[in-house]
């Protein structure tokens, strides 16, 4: 490999500048193509967006359940370790409900979602690609845009949002099973600790706002990469990879500048 | 057949996720569900209400019958306004009732108490409790302490 003159460098960092730019633009297309845009679907929208559901939501309940279930066991031992060298064992629900509403949940849920259906998504998406079934759809006047991308779409904005409330509930039960049954805090200020300090407004419903958006941004990375990938055994390798870290990434930081905005205004 | 249990199992998802979000609202943040038909407000003013937040518990010989829903600062009086809302079914409380502000534990939550007088007349809705104690404010507490071992050394 020769070295590269300067010029030379500076003109590969503006390609990928304008890839970047390029791409963003694209997959912004995509989605307002798949999400608004009027095509034939076939045998009805519902049908599809059931199946994906199931797919989707469904068969990630699992892992979220089981997760969700020792996040909130952990959470509850070692606030219990820590709160009752202060002698205030009984806040550990509060800790636990807090913590799970407004962090945790939304995004542990976000998280796991990116890597068990995520990237089942754009793998398939890929695949479907390189098999060239998608342009065969197009071929029979079917848009795949409607057809194979929106009810996925869809099925992602609907599951992640259930699932996070689903990780919140079973997280919390999880924390009291061992707060309450095994470590032994009384039952009735564990349960009024945490009654007194969470509001509806401020912590379930900005949690759920935040597991939307999560849902929104994950569901767009899967699908556009598995659309977007190169349709080669190692392009979908590669897509199913940057599908996984974007995501996280993408979670993470917006993560970060929602719960600036939420609960910043101390 | 395989449709069907598809679709089943799609909608049991469905009402499992509305349901923990329903577990979430009522048991986790304790929303109740019509609150403020069978409530009345009352008023008090404090000196200094240090600590006290809205949500707070109202309590009675320690048993919780409402909570403070709003809290002001009165222009005229230059003393912290506090709204509070009762529950219906304690409505005999009479007006020479004292509302104080105490702590749950050393390092609890601030809430307030109220204890009753022995006045015939009783307190209407949108009434006011004239009869109050206000927070105990640790700076001032150790602030009074110093000052009083002072004044004993000088002498």
């Amino acid at each position: 490999m020769r070295k590269k003159t300067i010029g030379e460098r500076i003109r590969l960092l503006g390609r990928a500048g304008i890839d970047t730019v390029g791409s963003l633009g694209s997959s912004t297309v995509f989605l307002f193509r798949a999400l608004f845009g009027t095509g034939n679907v076939g045998n009805g929208f519902g049908h599809l967006l059931t199946k994906q559901l199931f797919s989707v939501g469904v068969m990630s309940l699992v892992i979220i359940v089981v997760s969700g279930l020792f996040i909130g066991m952990v959470l509850a031992l070692q606030g219990f370790n820590i709160l009752s060298s202060y002698g205030s064992e009984q806040a550990v629900g509060q800790m636990v409900a807090l913590t799970l509403l407004r962090e945790l949940g939304p995004v542990v849920t976000a998280l796991l979602f990116a890597g068990r259906a995520g990237s089942a998504l754009t793998a398939e998406i890929g695949n479907m690609k390189s098999t060239e079934q998608l342009s065969s759809l197009e071929m029979i006047g079917v848009d795949p845009l409607k057809y194979i991308i929106a009810p996925r779409l869809w099925a992602g904005f609907i599951s992640l949002p259930l699932l996070t409330m689903i990780f919140c509930v079973v997280g919390i039960w999880g924390g009291a099973m061992v707060a309450v049954d095994w470590l032994g805090v009384y039952q009735g200020s564990f349960w009024a600790n945490m009654q007194n300090s969470v509001s509806f407004e401020k912590d379930v419903l900005n949690g759920l706002i935040k597991s939307v958006v999560f849902a929104f941004v994950v569901t767009w990375i899967a699908v556009f990469q598995g659309y977007d990938c190169e349709p080669t055994s190692e392009g979908i390798s590669r897509a199913t990879t940057k599908t996984v870290v974007y995501a996280s990434l993408a979670v993470l930081g917006l993560d970060f500048i929602l719960t600036a905005l939420m609960f910043g205004d101390f | 057949m395989q449709n069907r249990t598809l679709e089943i199992g799609v909608g049991l998802f469905l009402l499992a996720g509305l349901l923990a979000l329903l577990l979430l609202a009522l048991r986790v943040s304790g929303l109740t569900v019509g609150a403020g038909q069978d409530t009345y407000k009352l008023y008090a003013n404090f000196d200094n209400l240090a600590g006290l937040t809205v949500r707070a518990k109202v309590t009675m010989a320690g048993v919780g019958i409402g909570k403070v829903t709003a809290i002001d600062l009165d222009r005229d009086t230059f003393t912290g306004r506090v709204t509070m809302e009762l529950e219906k079914r304690v409505d005999n409380l009479p007006v020479d009732s004292t509302a104080s502000i105490l702590t749950a534990g050393l390092l609890g939550e601030k809430y307030i108490g109220i204890s009753v007088g022995g006045d015939e007349a009783l307190l209407k809705d949108g009434g006011t409790i004239h009869d109050t104690q206000s927070s105990l404010v640790l700076e001032d507490l150790i602030g009074k302490f110093l000052i009083n071992s002072v004044n004993k050394e000088s002498k």
